[in-house]
């Protein structure tokens, strides 16, 4: 296995053309160019053999698109900030990481075009980085889309095939994120010299999430990122932290650097660099086809099984009761000294198992929408199953749910009433 | 000089998959067949159109959205390639066009005066969005007539409310004030699809049309009660549905540009001709006309 980290850096960049075209007009512009320029001098230290990049103004919204043309050039003139002049651009693209990235989300069950057409629009974003990171083409660069319907564990999993790729072309890439943080823009033409964030709210929240960034806490960032979206509308749902974080790797974290933070026409700009703490190396090269997940967050298994096992783009769960981690007493049983079963409430015990594959799901980067087959254990159908298949409603449906059998047993191995076991898209 | 006017009113979808179907030379991909009830629908309405040699096409295009105010085109000439960045396996069209920027000019200056920040595109290299090269090719193909191009200010980074689409009504209003004072003879196209809920993926041949169908029983009856109003009149009736037709179907007159087509045209009262109705990829696409010169006389 391959142990030097395939992605060294990563940063968060604002892509406004504000930064490339007026940073003269006003102190906060100007100190945002500042910040590009240090980090500019940090990848050229990095010496990546390539830069890839994800602009939240490259949206595509059948699948996803891979930049395919080797050389990309033009002028372009924002359509929004068009009086500020224009912009001209050149990306030496490597091709051949391009096409290996769309195989490997291509493998993932996503459509993924390479696209090599002359006059294909590069948005502003990605041509403001490139102008202010990589102005000169000394790295070569890849350009990824940004797929305004992909959810965390499908954008996870864009991030993890970008990393696989990273491996199987032996590159070693610094990683850019173009992205706001609040992303609220004035409507209203505001001097540059009293521009601000939009709101006291959306300041609040960006800088909650910067700090988060900056203590290196990727696990407690992602948990907040639907309340950050929500709250401060944040660029794209502030999907390109799940994005990085799925180019991570599980359980990687890092150290983190806030360059800057701004206000560009009242969204929230701000320069984060993000230093993995560990090597990041291909999980998935290995895990794709093969690997076995124990959770830190579910009951213990009782046996010698993992919680999960990953087998080629399929989740393998185990059976999975109401139990809690860390805890003796079950969810909706209550027990005598003895450990006699005195009553039981299917109803808890089944919203309870919910909970578990849930997050057992959400551990291995899927969810419980891509559940594909479902086995249910009831150890008394008569009494029970009218009452779990009402609970069952509130998370499946014949419509869209998984495939289903439900059996009846004797007993299982704790005093549980009620086990499932699912089959999930990873 | 006379009083300007408007000739017709024109619900002007921009599906790039009409022109790829059309088999134009100017656009590099070329498809066998496909919407046709769309096409043809654009053939009838087309036919009527230039039968009445309007001076300007002006048109309100939801894919070149700004931030801050309501742009128009302010050069005389635009030419380039328009290269759809969802469809650009579908859609690249080699562009070369006239603008009536007096025209520009006058809408942009009304608008200020009704209080709406208006500002005019005078950068060369601005590439010119290609939902408005789709539905002005489809209303004339030659591009022998100038044009107007006006943005939606109805970027999805902002918030989306009824403030926003009150500034289309404005717009609207101020456009027809500057009409009236041009003495040019106009065409107004709205370049809107109406339900816009639609399939991610795409058939394997994209003008197979056995694989083309409406996205939802639901959204299709919202395409037929919004088309019911515009045949019988209704036109109110029809902008106050708006909110609840955009909320169940994402539908894209959001965008404002109906709104600002029917308010310019005084919100008609009269009922429009429907051309043609088809679905693109799941989405509902209407090509609707209103006769405005016909039914207003002198005033239009």
């Amino acid at each position: 296995m391959k142990t030097q980290s395939l992605i060294s850096r990563s940063y968060i960049v604002p892509g406004q053309a504000q930064i490339l075209l007026a940073k003269d007009r006003c102190l906060q512009w100007s100190s945002l160019s500042n910040s590009y320029e240090r980090v500019r001098k940090e990848i050229i230290e990095a010496n990546p053999d390539i830069i890839v990049y994800c602009s939240t103004q490259w949206i595509s919204v059948l699948g996803y698109m891979v930049q395919g043309d080797p050389e990309v050039s033009g002028v372009h003139a924002d359509h929004n900030w068009h009086e500020l002049g224009s912009m001209d651009y050149t990306f030496k693209i490597d091709r051949e990481f391009a096409l290996t990235c769309a195989d490997e989300i291509t493998k993932l069950g996503h459509v993924c075009k390479a696209v090599q057409y002359r006059g294909f629009p590069i948005d502003t974003g990605t041509i403001v980085a490139q102008r202010l990171l990589n102005p000169d083409n000394r790295f070569a660069s890849a350009m990824v889309s940004c797929c305004v319907y992909g959810d965390k564990a499908e954008t996870m999993g864009i991030g993890r095939a970008i990393t696989q790729a990273l491996h199987l072309q032996n590159k070693k890439a610094v990683v850019v994120l173009v992205s706001n943080f609040s992303n609220h823009f004035f409507n209203k033409d505001v001097d540059p010299r009293e521009d601000h964030i939009f709101s006291p709210k959306d300041d609040e929240w960006n800088k909650k999430m910067l700090g988060l960034l900056e203590k290196g806490a990727l696990d407690e960032a992602l948990a907040e990122v639907p309340n950050f979206a929500a709250q401060a509308k944040a660029d794209m749902g502030f999907k390109g932290l799940w994005w990085l974080a799925g180019l991570y790797g599980s359980g990687n974290h890092f150290r983190g650097q806030v360059f800057d933070y701004q206000s560009v026409c009242g969204t929230g700009a701000a320069i984060v660099g993000l230093y993995p703490e560990k090597p990041v190396i291909c999980e998935d090269a290995h895990a794709k086809s093969s690997s076995n997940h124990i959770s830190s967050k579910a009951p213990e298994a009782v046996g010698p099984y993992p919680h999960a096992r990953r087998e080629g783009n399929l989740l393998f769960v185990s059976g999975i009761g109401p139990r809690v981690k860390g805890s003796k007493t079950i969810p909706g049983v209550e027990l005598d000294a003895q450990g006699n079963v005195l009553t039981y409430d299917i109803t808890v015990q089944t919203h309870s198992v919910f909970q578990n594959i849930k997050t057992i799901l959400e551990e291995c980067g899927s969810s419980l929408d891509k559940v594909v087959d479902c086995q249910v254990f009831l150890t008394n159908m008569k009494k029970d199953f009218a009452t779990f298949n009402s609970v069952y409603r509130e998370y499946f449906n014949s419509e869209t749910g998984p495939t289903r059998t439900t059996v009846e047993v004797g007993s299982l191995p704790t005093p549980i009433a009620v086990e499932l076991k699912v089959i999930a898209r990873a | 000089m006379p009083i300007g006017k408007i000739l017709a009113g024109v619900l002007a979808p921009h599906p790039p998959h009409l022109v790829y179907a059309d088999k134009t030379p100017r656009n590099e991909a070329q498809g066998e067949c496909g919407w046709e009830n769309l096409r043809w629908g654009y053939e009838k309405c087309r036919a009527n159109i230039l039968a009445m040699k309007p001076d300007v096409f002006l048109i309100h295009t939801p894919h070149w959205q700004t931030q801050v105010g309501h742009h128009v085109l302010g050069l005389p000439h635009f030419s380039g390639i328009s290269v759809d960045p969802i469809f650009p396996h579908i859609f690249r069209y080699n562009y070369d066009f006239n603008v009536d920027v007096d025209l520009s000019l006058n809408i942009a200056d009304e608008a200020k005066k009704k209080g709406l920040i208006s500002k005019v595109m005078r950068n060369p290299d601005f590439r010119v969005d290609y939902g408005a090269i789709t539905s002005l090719h489809l209303m004339n193909p030659d591009w022998n007539i100038p044009v107007v191009v006006l943005s939606a200010n109805n970027s999805p980074y902002c918030s989306f409310d009824k403030v926003e689409l009150g500034e289309m009504n404005l717009l609207g209003e101020a456009t027809y004030e500057a009409i009236k004072k041009s003495g040019k003879r106009v065409v107004l196209l709205a370049s809107v699809t109406l339900s816009h809920r639609h399939f991610v993926k795409e058939p394997e041949i994209v003008e197979d049309m056995s694989k083309e169908h409406t996205y939802s029983h639901a959204q299709y009856i919202w395409d037929m009660r919004v088309l019911k109003l515009m045949k019988e009149g209704r036109c109110k009736e029809l902008l106050d549905i708006f909110p609840q037709f955009i909320e169940e179907t994402m539908s894209e007159v959001q965008a404002g540009s109906l709104n600002w087509m029917l308010h310019a045209m005084g919100i008609p009262n009269y009922p429009a001709e429907i051309h043609g109705y088809g679905t693109v990829i799941g989405t509902g696409n209407a090509v609707v006309e209103w006769k405005h010169e016909q039914a207003m006389g002198a005033n239009a």
